[in-house]
């Protein structure tokens, strides 16, 4: 037994974590590794399929009270990675499934890894993600290992890095391939066959056949040269500094603090590094926006979860009407999910672009090497496209998604109920119209329910289902377990007029309106919204939405909700589509899209139209910072009104949907998150200074005024 | 001998597979060209001369009447452009009157085993009575094409009308226009070679690179000693225009186990096992069988060498199953035939890797691999070693992958005369994860 093997497998889990138990444990093997002279060298390899070590444990951090306290533990973790780095016996990583954060920092410290090219192996550092910085000498380590660029790419974006890409940024020395059926499982077979190899690996490591220190290449030498000149350096430094501020607009504390921590290994030593990153990693831990995106964090393993149970027949045949933008997206991420999936529209033009749609989808993925073209082909071999409503009668649920008017949707809920199976379930995809209103021309309205997708579907995560009194609960764990498939995040709401989300957006937008009728211009609008943080400025967003939705869905809430909903004028909307400036789809919105062109001006045409509705603006709240307050208050107020009436299940779904939705600034967590941070009572007195001037818009409701009156209450613990 | 009369009288307590209403078909005669490592003697010839010379082998040998064969069918893989139904070339340079229709198959390894049992079925339907089948492969030369993008300016230049446009089509003809396109040795649906699949599969059943290198010593020692021995009797000698005349296999190369523990691994590497060494190589050769109904057989005074009876072809997962084809069909077509593994006297299994035969012998030795990947309540066995390829195979005599189906078939027939048993079994493998398997018992002698 020259080779030690160091087996992972947490057994009250279903991933490794990094939690403080295991750490002494890993500590306590190792000094056992060190002691036994029989022992030359290990392989350090997880039992569990899927992963290696998905992190380190985030309640470890979150319990700690003070930044000295993650500080220590960031202290800890690099002391415990330093000594399996000076290891005298060389230490193998074996790496099969997610090796993240603590896990992959874990992994660079030993002397040689080993990957399996599975596609559930991915390597990265998403503590960015988190608020947070690699905090056990990542921040030190991966320079060296894959330069200074490569460092900062990967610990800035987060991102997830494949096994073939890790070997070839020199993050991985050496790769297996995941095995088929042979006289047991895959899955065990292939854990079995990596460990064999890893250590064959540390065996030749022993024995000098394999070396650690590589010779060098041409570029390498020259990559090593040029990064050697402190000049070259401080300008990478610059110039990373420029976009992450660009990109983050300042609201982001943790990525400037992990190229502070490079930039202190670098320059002053490794000493001066690793203080640099326990201190910032003790400093982003206490920040509110770290604890905004862990909150995130946890918000979406939650919404990832069918809190109704399992459903009584899974749903094998889907059948989308309409194959518009919404429906063919529908159908892009339903037909890779092993459903059979059925497009139908009215016409052979509008199903041909839908169809098409989905192949470019399927196609795009060939190109970034995520699929094959034979993946492709079969993935598209379950999907049929159709002008009629052969093959309904197989269908276990149906979710249309054709135009938005009560009138069409209750002809085709009708069409469609004649030639459904009774199992069957009729999802709609509405953002605004009530489904008991849609509802009412069903037979069995218990079998209706909404499935808000947002737009574009494959990108965007959130898919917000609404049930009414009638939906049973079957039909409800069933569209859970559908949109689950498709890889979505989901919060279930109660029905109403724009059900949560729309219904959170309409005041936003119309307090856009408003401040547009001021003169403020798009652009400005645009920055003082991207500004707080929404990934998406509030005009842009308009014009991505469509001027013509905006308009329709301001009119029929500001019906449902009366003069609350008001601000800026209908009409403004209404001249815009009027005109044919419709938003990005026609070429005009709020600004002028020319294709292939992604810099856009502001429409020149949308001065003289504004300057037809203009409004006085009243200096006491036109200040920039006040504007940005009248647009998120309404939002906030609107979302603490959802939960107040019981459309909101919980505060939780309320974040998720508004951020994975609607694009709520996730710095600040969502607007319950928000409210917690900022103060139900600071927010309250803002909304009262605007109540002055504009009147009910800027009421606040109930159930913020109760938090503002007692400051223990929060909406997350 | 004592043996021989044991093994006589048991053949009798035997049941015969023929089946009631069912027409027996037989065959005949089997013969191939040597198989050569390509690049060597054949290196200037084209597919159907290969064939052309089975075909005339095969004449040769039956003196069968040139107007007497009702079909002609051929198996292939790589395909020559210009010779695309290479069965109607090769038969009509081969002399055969040229009203005889022939086609040709592909089913990757198992080409001429398609071609054979095209045959049996055109019989059993009542339509032949007289078929020729074969299978060929032509590695010294393969179709490399030019780029598609030069391709398709290519095609439009011939399109182009007035002299601009010819112009200016030459004129967008770039660097990479200029790069050719080989033919792809990787499985269309996976992107992977067989290689690379091979090892993976010898990994998944823990195939040692030790066993697996036994393995091929074992067939390169056995397939010297049948060539010895002479017992190799379907090569037919061959006059390669331009050169000398061929008459044996060039690929059959008994080393040492130190030998072959040398060498590196071919394609996963550096961990893998699957080398050149334990890999079956590219080989240039042809093979015919002539299939008859036993009526006809007897009627022309012909005496046949074999019934060929229950055949399966079974397809599986490209990806992680790819070679497992003698896994699969093995117990489908025992199954069929009635018969258990201890009833066979003579497996002929095709050599594509020696990892792979010893993946295939374990998985159909594992009861865990039977239940779960194949729907048994338990495995059939593996074949005993003293009944298995003891001629040598592919590994060692060389694997034109059109041509090895005949070359299997005939080799049966052969060792169950020679050897005295009654059922032998042919299974096979082929890209695209599929496979064959056929059983075949010995004519009353």
């Amino acid at each position: 037994f020259d080779v030690a093997v160091i087996r992972m497998n947490d057994p009250n889990s279903k991933v490794n974590t990094l939690s403080v138990r295991m750490q002494n444990e890993i500590i306590e093997v190792f000094n056992e590794v060190l002691a036994n002279d029989a022992v030359q060298s290990a392989v350090l390899i997880s039992s569990k399929p899927g992963c290696f070590i998905a992190g380190a444990d985030i309640n470890m951090i979150q319990a700690c009270n003070t930044s000295e306290e993650v500080t220590k533990l960031s202290q800890e973790g690099q002391k415990m990675f330093e000594r399996i780095e000076k290891s005298p016996k060389p230490i193998v990583a074996a790496i099969n499934g997610s090796c993240l954060g603590g896990g992959l920092e874990f992994a660079i410290a030993c002397q040689y890894r080993v990957a399996t090219k599975s596609k559930k192996t991915v390597l990265g550092t998403p503590e960015v993600m988190l608020g947070l910085l690699p905090g056990a000498g990542g921040t030190q380590r991966l320079p060296k290992m894959v330069g200074i660029p490569g460092a900062f790419d990967m610990m800035l974006t987060g991102r997830n890095i494949k096994a073939d890409k890790a070997k070839k940024m020199g993050l991985v020395h050496q790769l297996v391939d995941p095995l088929g059926p042979g006289l047991k499982s895959p899955e065990e077979r292939t854990i079995e066959y990596l460990e064999e190899v890893a250590i064959q690996c540390a065996r030749g490591i022993v024995h000098k056949k394999i070396l650690l220190t590589k010779k060098k290449g041409m570029m390498q030498k020259v990559q090593d040269y040029v990064m050697g000149i402190a000049f070259v350096r401080q300008q990478i430094y610059k110039n990373v500094n420029g976009k992450v501020m660009k990109m983050s607009k300042g609201l982001y504390p943790a990525p400037l603090k992990i190229i502070e921590s490079v930039k202190a290994g670098l320059e002053q030593g490794p000493d001066s590094g690793y203080l640099a990153e326990a201190q910032n990693f003790g400093k982003l831990a206490m920040t509110s926006e770290s604890n905004a995106l862990i909150g995130l964090y946890h918000g979406q393993v939650a919404c990832k979860k069918n809190r109704f149970g399992v459903p009584e027949r899974p749903v094998k045949n889907l059948a989308i009407l309409g194959a518009g933008l919404m429906g063919a997206g529908i159908a892009q991420v339903t037909v890779d999910k092993g459903i059979h999936t059925v497009l139908k529209d009215t016409t052979v033009e509008g199903l041909s672009r839908g169809q098409q749609q989905v192949y470019k989808g399927l196609n795009d993925k060939i190109k970034k090497k995520a699929i094959t073209s034979f993946e492709r082909d079969s993935t598209l071999s379950s999907l049929t496209g159709q002008l009629d409503y052969s093959g309904f009668e197989k269908a276990d649920m149906v979710i249309e998604a054709v135009f938005e008017d009560i009138n069409i949707k209750h002809r085709v809920i009708k069409e469609v109920e004649a030639v459904i199976p009774p199992h069957c379930i009729f999802a709609t995809n509405t953002s605004a119209l009530p489904i008991k209103d849609i509802a009412a021309a069903s037979m069995r309205p218990e079998k209706v329910i909404g499935m808000h997708y947002f737009s574009p579907v494959d990108k965007m995560q959130l898919l917000e289902i609404i049930t009414t009194d009638k939906t049973s609960k079957d039909t409800t764990a069933s569209a859970v377990a559908v949109g689950l498939k498709q890889g979505k995040v989901i919060i279930v709401v109660g029905d109403g007029p724009g059900f949560y989300t729309t219904r959170c957006l309409a005041p936003m937008l119309a307090e856009a309106v408003r401040v547009l009728q001021e003169g403020v211009n798009p652009k400005k609008l645009d920055a003082l919204t991207t500004g707080f943080g929404f990934p998406v400025g509030a005009a842009t967003l308009a014009d991505e939405v469509g001027i013509d939705v905006a308009a329709h869905v301001a009119e029929d809430l500001g019906k449902a909700f009366g003069s609350r909903f008001g601000g800026g004028n209908v009409d403004v909307l209404k001249t815009m589509v009027e005109r044919g400036f419709k938003g990005r789809k026609s070429g005009k919105g709020c600004y002028v899209y020319t294709p292939g062109l992604k810099s856009k001006d502001v429409n020149p045409d949308i001065d003289d139209l504004l300057e037809k509705f203009k409004l006085t603006p009243n200096p006491s709240v036109s200040s920039d910072s006040d504007v940005q307050y009248r647009l998120v208050s309404r939002f906030v107020n609107e979302a603490v009104m959802c939960l107040q009436e019981g459309i909101l299940n919980g505060p939780v779904e309320g974040d998720i949907g508004a951020v994975f939705g609607l694009g709520f600034p996730p710095c600040l967590g969502g607007p319950f998150r928000f409210v917690d941070t900022f103060g139900a009572d600071k927010l309250v007195a803002k909304m009262r200074r605007y109540e002055e001037v504009y009147g009910n818009h800027f009421t606040p409701c109930q159930l913020l005024l109760d938090h503002a009156k007692d400051s223990n209450k929060r909406f997350h613990k | 001998s004592q043996r021989m009369l044991k093994q006589t009288l048991f053949n009798l307590l035997k049941k015969t597979l023929a089946k009631p209403g069912v027409k027996n078909i037989v065959l005949v005669e089997g013969v191939r060209t040597p198989f050569l490592l390509s690049g060597t003697t054949y290196a200037d010839l084209m597919p159907h001369d290969l064939a052309r010379a089975a075909l005339q082998g095969l004449l040769h040998k039956t003196s069968l009447p040139k107007d007497a064969v009702d079909y002609i069918i051929y198996g292939t893989v790589i395909q020559e452009v210009k010779t695309s139904n290479v069965a109607r070339e090769a038969s009509l340079g081969a002399g055969f009157s040229d009203k005889i229709p022939s086609h040709t198959v592909t089913m990757a390894c198992i080409s001429s085993n398609v071609a054979m049992t095209t045959g049996v079925g055109l019989i059993t339907a009542g339509q032949c009575d007289t078929i020729v089948a074969g299978g060929v492969e032509f590695m010294s030369d393969v179709p490399i094409r030019h780029s598609r993008k030069m391709r398709k300016t290519m095609l439009a230049l011939n399109r182009a009308k007035t002299l601009g446009q010819r112009l200016s089509l030459i004129g967008s003809i770039r660097m990479a226009h200029l790069t050719p396109e080989l033919p792809a040795v990787a499985e269309f649906s996976t992107a992977e070679t067989m290689g690379h699949s091979a090892d993976r599969l010898a990994a998944a059943f823990g195939v040692t690179r030790l066993e697996q290198d036994e393995f091929a010593l074992r067939s390169h020692t056995l397939a010297k000693q049948a060539q010895d021995a002479g017992l190799l009797s379907d090569v037919i000698s061959f006059k390669v225009p331009g050169r000398d005349t061929v008459a044996k296999d060039n690929g059959i190369r008994p080393s040492s186990m130190e030998q072959l523990a040398k060498l590196k691994p071919a394609f996963i590497k550096p961990h893998g096992t699957v080398t050149a060494a334990n890999s079956s190589f590219l080989t240039d050769g042809a093979s015919a069988v002539l299939i008859m109904s036993e009526e006809k057989a007897l009627a022309m005074g012909y005496k046949p060498k074999a019934y060929l009876r229950d055949f399966v072809f079974v397809s599986q997962d490209p990806k992680d199953q790819l070679l497992l084809g003698p896994a699969y069909g093995t117990p489908k077509v025992l199954a069929r035939a009635g018969l258990t593994m201890d009833d066979i006297d003579v497996f002929e299994f095709h050599e594509a890797f020696a990892g792979q035969i010893m993946a295939n012998l374990k998985a159909l030795d594992s009861d865990w691999f039977a239940q779960t990947y194949m729907g048994r309540k338990v495995k059939v066995g593996a074949p005993a070693m003293e009944k298995f390829n003891l001629w040598g195979g592919s590994l060692s005599l060389g694997h034109p992958f059109g041509a090895t189906g005949c070359r299997l078939v005939t080799t049966v027939a052969h060792r169950l005369l020679k050897e005295g048993g009654q059922y032998g079994l042919v299974a096979a493998c082929a890209a695209g994860g599929q496979g064959h398997a056929m059983v075949i018992e010995a004519y009353p002698q």
